[in-house]
Formats: structure tokens, sequence, C-alpha cells
């Protein structure tokens, strides 16, 4: 498996939308290389045959009747919003302007 | 009222401190109280708590005082633990008090609803002391990770008390809380067990509703009791235990009774497996002496001890540090700056959302947090989802396998709950591997979903630090660890002469001992 | 942004051979989201019909709607799909603020339904098979508003206000396999496979399928190849297509528009491309790119979905009849021409027709009545002829009238408008405009003895036998009545009257 480079963690940090100078950038790699490496034994201990595990309970259909339940006011849904306005969630314009 | 003074309340265990409300030789008031007035004395010190929450606590006492006073049928349905107050670990959500999460990005944020486990204990009549400190959204082993501070051994202040629930640990061994809730992903509710010499349970997947807690590793992660006694963890768990229609995991089955599995009282021809894997080389020689001594006494008593190998074991870590972080890597993506909690706007440049999010998030989460988020990204991203995510997975099957094994020749294995006794603060911070190898032996009932239990198994020659003993059993047999667990603790207090936080060094001792410069916080 | 060159689209199909693909989202009608209990409503109050699951808060698991997954179950198999034993939920992790929990709860690898087909019929009768390549459960996202700036639009906005009502909602989203074969026909089969998409899931009646609300909304892949390639070209995503109209000039419009890039000779680009209603073209969206890496893994806070054979066979007995199958079956019941039939599906009157007799009325007298009459109404008044509040039983009444001789057609036609206009049931119109065919022969004899006194020298020819020229005799009596007499009886009395036999 390919080493984690400093590119790799800048294209990570983009994707996970977390802000990164370029010296976290390089600590980052460096600390995630040595984590990286010492998980890589895991891609070889099971072979092809073996079913991947994503529930440790295995459990099927587990569903809600359609009924309607409990809502919240608007006052309610915008009480911890950073900003608001008429109601709604205000965001910064979502595309920079060309 | 009272016969006891107030350092003689706070030192009850929680089912004690019941029998004293059901008699009523104590008013919930005062016990609220008295632990109260506890944390205002040490929590400068130890700083198990990130929220205090009197005055509700102290209602909720009276309430149950005044049903209790008042007698007759409402007296009567009152629960066993009503007017027994408990600490909360801040991962899990209240209406009244903040939840942070022992995060810069919720700092100031109350959520609009209640937790199913905090339903459960509003319902139970429970005094909420207040919320818990932890390492920031529970990622890490010695709570050094919380963005408000580190919380502090109470057995030695310059030690770790443990992680990811160090606060909750900590509240309880320093009689601030007779009983707390943790939460335990790879370990947090048991390794903070066993490192301040109090009990810790992870139950069952799926036996415990997750609604409400803070979510770090969905199909990993699981609220729990933590308490002094064995049988206090039995009693909190009857109480925060039961299906739950709002958590999709959770089982429909009916356990064993947990309380009375507590009292059985005899090991006699139960088959405990040591796990082959999980003691010897990189544990502490005080922790595999006392692991050795609690397996001559479950001997003694009757028990029937074999070994058992679990050779996938080897691969619980690697694994786990790969499901981990993806799930944590998604599950943290809401914490955006749009609908709650912390908005940061970037310094210079255009500002579109994109960039708000991205400055948001570098400023809201530490470094723990961000190392995860991005080796979970980097887990599941295109090209690598199959050699990372997919092989973790099979591994976790592996895991179970192995555990189906062991428990064709076991009822119940047993290993020490952490390789060392408490460390030092900031003695592992700038080095993750090793903080992570603290969760060796705790990660692989999480893989599996099985139950686990730590309690005290003594202190260690070397440091005079608590040690825990770990006992694990198949699913749904939560039961089968309280009766083991309570019986092993019994034999334990015997040979010591009381209860191990007995012999706890006195806060204020150790608070005199303290030299005023050490300490991890970064 | 800068206008495309095209190709005239004759000149494209003479050089290329199109290929289509479609993802189209239905929302479906349950009373609750697909993951929370809250209310699945359109057009409330912004952020009123959430709790804490639809906004993402802290510490909150998703539970499915079994409703959600039954109708799901119903559209596969309506779509020839085979419904799948077991399948799973998965994350689609990207950042948008309209996504509350930054990744979209949907499926992956593992769709509910998949492998099915759907027979199109084109105007002119000619059926194309479309491949279905799977229908998979998600759910929707919130609603953004773009405010300040010009336009109102994304670009240039100052800011922007989310409203979660429609975040949770529950989606289906059929995927097609490449559509090849088309030709010329493929902007007309676009627009007639959307058409049947948005027939099925309303006939299921498992979404209110109404576009103009975004409750079908579609994705129309566009690619050119030249003709006799095998390999397909690089394809366009055009973005929320949300009418037919617009399926059908969008997927135009992109063969035009590829047909003049790749006689230019540059690449076309891999790209979401935006629909404008306004101008009929489409402008570019965003380019694939590695930001599209949405990381999927099986969704951890759910459990797998297993479809028993029994539970489905449960599902497909309670399956109205396909609307292709049952077309057919009401042209043959009724005796329509093609012509006939295809005038009444387009008219959107077949539903209208099927009640009416259903209500007691033959199916000429229902077609007369519905294309005669309403049709034409409807469109003067801008509304669907089964929106314009003519019952079943009011043309069964009319026809009645008509049939016993108490009114004629041309006052049917006005006891019609008296109904329109909320004046009552035909019965009481006829009285209250005295409209009815005047029968008693009072006044008819008085009008006859009027009208043979006027004109003598007509009377005396019938006495002589000349009967044909009564005609000058019925129309004067037919005046004075102001048309309401009945024709045949007038003719009667005065026969009767002049004593000649008819």
């Amino acid at each position: 498996m390919a080493a984690i480079n400093r590119d790799d963690v800048a294209h990570l940090a983009r994707l996970a939308h977390i802000e990164m100078s370029p010296e976290e950038l390089d600590r980052m790699a460096g600390e995630l290389a040595v984590i990286v490496d010492s998980v890589k034994s895991v891609s070889e201990a099971a072979g092809a045959d073996v079913p991947a595990t994503s529930h440790p309970i295995p459990l099927s259909n587990v569903f809600r009747e359609d009924v309607v339940g409990h809502t919240f006011a608007a006052e309610q849904a915008l009480s911890g919003a950073p900003d608001s306005f008429e109601g709604r969630f205000k965001v910064p314009a979502i595309l920079d302007e060309e | 009222m009272s016969e006891l003074d107030n350092s003689g309340l706070i030192r009850l265990s929680a089912a004690q401190l019941a029998a004293k409300l059901a008699a009523r030789e104590v008013t919930s008031v005062e016990v609220t109280q008295a632990y109260l007035d506890r944390i205002a004395e040490v929590d400068g010190q130890v700083n198990a708590f990130l929220h205090v929450n009197g005055e509700e606590a102290l209602a909720v006492a009276a309430e149950v005082d005044a049903i209790r006073a008042a007698g007759g049928a409402e007296a009567e349905a009152l629960h066993e633990l009503a007017g027994v107050p408990i600490a909360v670990k801040d991962l899990i959500v209240t209406i009244g008090q903040p939840t942070t999460a022992g995060s810069k990005i919720l700092e100031g944020w109350h959520s609009p609803y209640d937790a199913t486990v905090i339903k459960k204990l509003r319902a139970a009549k429970m005094p909420i002391l207040g919320k818990t400190n932890l390492d920031e959204f529970a990622m890490g082993s010695s709570t050094e990770h919380s963005a408000y501070g580190p919380t502090r051994n109470p057995w030695d202040l310059d030690r770790i008390p443990g992680g990811s629930g160090g606060g909750s640990a900590a509240a309880v061994a320093a009689f601030e809380a007779p009983l707390a809730l943790g939460t335990d992903t790879g370990g947090s509710i048991r390794q903070p067990g066993a490192v301040t010499g109090t009990v810790g349970m992870k139950p069952t997947y799926g036996a415990v509703s997750r609604y409400g807690a803070i979510a770090m590793a969905s199909s990993l992660d699981q609220i729990g009791p933590v308490s002094r006694t064995v049988l206090d963890s039995a009693l909190l768990q009857e109480v925060i235990g039961g299906h739950d229609p709002f958590d999709s995991t959770s089982l429909t089955d009916s356990f064993d009774n947990l309380v009375a599995a507590a009292k059985t009282g005899n090991v006699e021809g139960v088959k405990i497996g040591i796990i082959k894997e999980l003691h010897g080389e990189g544990y502490q020689a005080g922790v595999e002496n006392r692991f050795n001594e609690s397996l001559e006494l479950l001997k003694e008593a009757g028990a029937e001890i074999v070994e058992v190998s679990c050779p996938n074991f080897k691969y619980a870590l690697g694994a786990y540090y790969l499901i981990m972080p993806s799930e944590v890597s998604s599950n943290l993506a809401k914490f955006d700056g749009v609908r709650y909690g912390l908005r940061v706007l970037p310094k210079d440049g255009p500002m579109t959302i994109e960039r708000v999010m991205a400055a948001t998030r570098a400023a809201g989460f530490g470094d723990e947090v961000k190392r995860r988020i991005i080796l979970g990204t980097y887990a599941l991203s295109a090209g690598y989802y199959d050699a990372y995510y997919g092989s973790a997975q099979k591994v976790r099957t592996l895991i179970q396998r192995d555990f189906d094994a062991a428990f064709a020749q076991a009822d119940v294995l047993i290993s020490p709950t952490a390789p060392t006794t408490a460390f030092k603060l900031g003695e592992k911070l700038d080095d993750p591997l090793a903080m992570y190898l603290n969760d060796v032996a705790t990660i692989p009932a999480n893989m599996a979903g099985v139950p686990g239990l730590s309690l005290p198994g003594g202190l260690a020659d070397e440091d005079g630090l608590p040690v825990g003993i770990q006992l694990l059993a198949p699913a749904r047999e939560d039961a089968r660890l309280y009766r083991v667990g309570a019986v092993l603790e019994s034999l334990l207090e015997a040979k010591w002469g009381g209860p191990l936080l007995d012999r706890a060094p006195s806060l204020q001792a150790a608070l005199d001992s303290s030299s005023t410069t050490a300490g991890g916080s970064n | 942004m800068s206008v495309a060159a095209i190709l005239s689209f004759e000149e494209a199909m003479e050089k290329y051979d199109p290929v289509l693909g479609f993802e189209v989202h239905v929302e479906l009608n349950t009373k609750t989201k697909m993951f929370s209990s809250a209310p699945n409503v359109f057009g409330d109050e912004p952020n009123t019909n959430v709790n804490e699951v639809d906004l993402g808060m802290p510490g909150v698991l998703p539970v499915v709607n079994k409703a959600a997954v039954e109708s799901s179950i119903k559209i596969g198999l309506a779509l020839n799909c085979k419904i799948a034993e077991s399948c799973r939920f998965a994350r689609k992790n990207y950042f948008y603020p309209d996504t509350p929990k930054n990744f979209q709860t949907s499926q992956y690898d593992e769709p509910i339904a998949y492998d099915g087909y759907l027979d199109i019929e084109l105007e002119d009768g000619t059926v194309f098979r479309v491949e279905i390549e799977r229908a998979h459960m998600e759910e929707d996202a919130g609603k953004l508003t773009h405010m300040g700036g010009a336009t109102g639009r994304i670009q240039g906005a100052d800011y922007s206000l989310v409203d979660y009502n429609r975040a949770g909602v529950p989606l289906v989203e059929i995927v097609t396999k490449p559509i090849e074969g088309a030709g010329s026909r493929a902007p007309e089969l676009a627009k007639a496979y959307v058409a049947a998409i948005r027939e099925i899931v309303k006939n299921l009646g498992v979404s209110d399928a109404r576009m103009e609300r975004g409750n079908v909304r579609c994705d129309a892949n566009v690619s050119l190849r030249p003709h006799g390639r095998e390999r397909f070209g690089i394809r366009s995503e055009t973005k929320n297509v949300n009418s037919l109209r617009a399926v059908e000039h969008a997927v135009r419009y992109e063969i035009q528009r590829h047909a003049a890039v790749l006689d230019s000779g540059e690449p076309v680009i891999q790209e979401t491309r935006h629909w404008h209603e306004d101008t009929r073209t489409t402008t570019s969206g965003r380019e694939k790119s590695d930001a599209d890496d949405y990381r999927y893994f099986p969704e951890p806070d759910l459990v797998p979905v297993n479809a028993s054979r029994e539970w489905v066979e449960e599902l497909r007995a309670t399956l109205p009849e396909p609307p292709a199958a049952r077309r057919k079956r009401l042209q043959a019941d009724w005796g329509y021409s093609d012509l006939e039939f295809r005038d009444v599906v387009n008219a959107g009157v077949m539903d209208s027709i099927e009640e009416t007799i259903a209500a007691g009325a033959s199916a000429s007298v229902a077609r007369k009545w519905w294309m005669g009459e309403i049709v034409g109404r409807a469109k003067t008044a801008d509304v669907e002829p089964s929106e314009l509040g003519v019952a079943p039983a009011t043309i069964v009444e009319l026809n009645q009238l008509v049939e016993d001789g108490k009114i004629n057609n041309k006052m049917a036609s006005q006891v019609l408008d008296g109904v329109l206009a909320g004046e009552g049931t035909p019965a009481e119109i006829v009285e209250k405009r005295g409209l009815a065919v005047v029968s008693d022969d009072g006044p008819l004899l008085e009008a006859i003895d009027a009208a043979l006194a006027a004109q003598p020298d007509v009377a005396e020819k019938i006495r002589g036998g000349k009967v044909q020229a009564i005609g000058a005799i019925v129309g004067g009596v037919m005046k004075a009545t102001r048309g309401q007499a009945d024709a045949g009886r007038v003719r009667e009395l005065i026969l009767e009257k002049l004593g000649v036999e008819g």
C-alpha cells in the first residue's frame, strides 16, 4: 500500500472540509504515515472467503410504522443556529462570485 | 436524621443509599447536597465535571423526598434508585444543561431533546448532578484531549484518569457521584474504570439505546454504567437498558435479571477462560501479578480456569483504527457551523459556505479528532475502501469467530483491562500510537458486540496504582459478568479488608503532595 | 455565460447516434419521512416539519419507515424489477448545507429493486423497451433559497437560506441502463419515459407525482457516438429537468450541443448541466472531479432490509392494473378507434370517461360529452378537464333529459353551463331557466291557430294534400315559441287540426 504523503493529506482535508496550514499538513502526514503503517497488516489478515461484518449483532427489518410523531417549532429548530433569518438557517454564499 | 456525616454518606454505594432512602433514614436532598458539596470541594482539582446541575438535581431530589414522605401508591411505585444521584458523560444530550462532547465546536450548545437513557433516568427520578469531562467526542484514552482541560486521577493528580470517560470514572472514584453514565467505543468505560479503581460495564451492543449519545463510531458505541461496586452497575444497567424504537440497532431480547445475577454469590463450576493473547508480553508486571491473583481466588472459589486462544485478536487494534475513524469521519461531518454550534469565518479570501465550514471545523476540532477524521476519510476513499475498511470488516468476522470458539470452551473470558496502570499526564500525548495501545485488551469486545466488565483487581506493586480485571461474556449474557464480577469483587474485598477505594489517598493528601507544575494540559 | 454552438437536430441525427440514460427521483407520499416521524407535507412554514433527526442534531439515529419500503417494492414490481432478498442502506458522504448530516442516507451496491424494464409506447403506437438498472431508496435534501445578487440564482447570491422541511422526505431513485437505438425519436422517448414513470407511481398511489412540486424529478444523461460505433461517447447529465416538455427539449438541445462539440473536434466534457426553461438551453454546471469521492459505506445505524418472498407477493397482489394494460383493455371495451382513443388519452379524459360509463352512460355518449363539451370548456378555463367539476352523474342525467325529449342538445349545453356556474342539478336548471321543450299542447295549439291564420294559402295547400308545405307553418310555430316546442309534436298537431293524414 502506498505511503500517505502531504498531498494526500491536503486532498483528504479538502474532502473532510478542514482547513489546514502547511505546518499542520506536514505534521499530520508524518503521524498518519506511522498509523497507516501500523494497520496495514489488516488487509492481509482475512482471505477473500471471509464475509464482512458491519453490525456486531445481526438484526434485520427494523421498521417504524408510518405515524406522525413530534416536530419542533421553528424557534426550537433554530435555537442553536449560528445565524438565521425569517425562520430559516442563514448561510454565506454557496458559490464564490465569479 | 442521618447518623452519617457527609463524608460517610458519599462513600456509601448506590445500593446502600437506595436502601437508606427507602427506609427514610436519609433524604435525597441530603444525599444530593452532600455530593454537590463534595464536587464544590474537590472538583477544582479533579476537573471531572464540565457542568454542575445543582438546582435541577436538588429539585428532583426534593420531589422524591416529598413522594416518599407522602407515602401511598406513588411512593410504592418509586424506582429502587429514585433519589440516588448520578453524573452523566457529556457525550449524552440533555435538555436543560449544555452538551459539549468535550469539544469547542459545541461550546454553549443546548440540546432540544433528551437522550433515551436520560429519559429513563428522569423516569426513575434520579437527580442528575451534572455532565462529566471526556476526550473530545470520546476520542482518547486519557481525557487529555478534552477542549476543557484534562481530568486528573484521584489516586494521583499527576496521572490520567483514563479515557475517554475519565470524567465519569474520576467523579465516582473521588466520591463526587455514586454512579455515572459512560460510553464505550473501544474501552472508554472499562479502561478509565481500571485506572481509577472503579467498576465499568460495557453492555452487549444494543442492550442500551444509543439515541442521544453523540455518535463516535456507530457500530462500536455503547452506553453503560460506571460505579464503585458491581451490584451498583447492575442496578444502573437495569434502569437504562431495554429496547428503544428510536435506535434501529437496539435489541428486543429480554435479558436475565442483572441484579439477581450480581447477588448469586457463587462461581462454582463456572468455566473461566484466560485469553492467551491478552496478557503477558506488553503488560506491566504489577498488572500481571494482580491478574494472576484474581485467577487464584476464582479457582479457590470453585471456578474452573482454562486457557483459550484468540489468534485474530492481534489484528483487532489495526482493524479498530480503520473502522472507528471511518465512521467518525462520517458521523462528525454534521458539525459544520450551519445548524448549531460554533461558526468561524475564514480570515481572508472569499466568504463561501464551503470555506466557512472548513474554517469552523479547523477551529472547532482538536488535533486527535482531526487526525481520526482524516484517517477515516482516507480509509473510505476511492481505491482504498477494499484494502482498508473492507478488510477491517472481515477482521471483525474473524474476531467474532475467535470469540465463538473461546465461548465454546469457557462461560466467561478474563484478562487485564489495560496493559498498564495510569500513566502521567502528558506522557503519551505526542505519541498517538502509544496512546492507542492502551485499548488493546478492550477493543475486541466492541468489535464483536459482546459485553465487558472491568472491576478493581488491586494495586500494582511497583506504583501502588489500581489495576483492572476485565471479564467478557457472549452477547446477551451480561448477567454472567455481574455474577462472576460480584463474586470476584467480594473475594478481593475480603482479602483487602474493604473496598479498594478505601485505600486511595485522601484527595486532600493527594492535593498536598501533588506538584503544582505537573500536568499535561496543553 | 456564453451560449453554446449547436447543430440542427436533423444534421446531428445524420452524423451521430444518441445514447440516453435517466435518473428519475420520485418523492413518496408517505405520512412521515424516510427515517424520522416528522410529517412529509409540502408547503408549510419553513423548519416546522422537522424534529431533531431531520436537523441532523448530535446524537440522533434514523429508523426506517416501513410504508416507504413497501412503496419502493411496489415501484420495483411495477417496473418489472427483481426485489432484493436482502439489501442495505449506505452513506453517501458530501458536504452541502441542504444536507443536514453532510451525508445522504441512500443505497449503494445493494438497491432494493434491480434488473427491470418498462415498455414505452410512443404517440404513433411504436413500443420501445427501456431497461431499468435499479430503483433504490434514499432521502431528499432541504431547500435552499439564494438571496441577494441580481438573479436569485446560486451564482452571485449574497447568502442563502435553508429550510429543512423537505429534508428526509422518502425518495426512490429509478436508474435506467443506457438506452440505445432511439435515434431521432430520442427526445420523444425521453418525454414518454418520464411520463410513464409519473403515470405508474401515480397509479400505484405511492406518490402525488406532481412534477411542478418536484415530486418527480429527472436527470437526463445524453451522449453521442458516430453511427456504427459501439463504444459510448462522453455523457453530460442535465439535472432537475422538471416538466415533461422540458425533458423533451433538454434531450433535444443536448443532442444538438454535443453534435456541435464533436464536430468541432473538441472532446465532450463529463459534467452536470443546468436546464433553463426560459431560453430552452443548458449551461455548464460542475465538472466531474475527485471531489466526487462520496466514500460510500454501509450505514452502521441501520440494519438490512430483508424482503421475504411472502412479503413481496403480498405487495404484488395489491398492485393496480398497469396503465398500459389498462388502456388496451378500455379501448377494446369501449370500441373506440385508435384515433378516437388516442385523442381521449391525450385530452386527459380517459379516467373521466371510465367513471361516466360506470355511472350508466354508454361509451359513445360519454365520449361525446367529454370530448365535445367538457374538453373545450376546460381549455378555456385553463384547468384539467377532470378538475372542471363535472360529475359523471351529471352527464348521465343530462343525457337522460335529451333522450326523454325533455330538452334538446342545444339546451343541454346551456344546462351544463348552469351546472358549472353552480346553479344546481340539471333538472333544477331546466326548471329555473325555463328551458324545457314545450310539451303542453294548449299553448302550442294557440300558436298553430295563429300560424294557420297568418298563412291561409299554405293551410289550404296542406288541406289539399300538399303535406310537404307544412314546413312553413311549423317554422312559424317554432318562431313563436322561440324554439322551445318539439317540432315533431307541432307537425302532428297541425296535421290533426287540418284533418290530414301525415
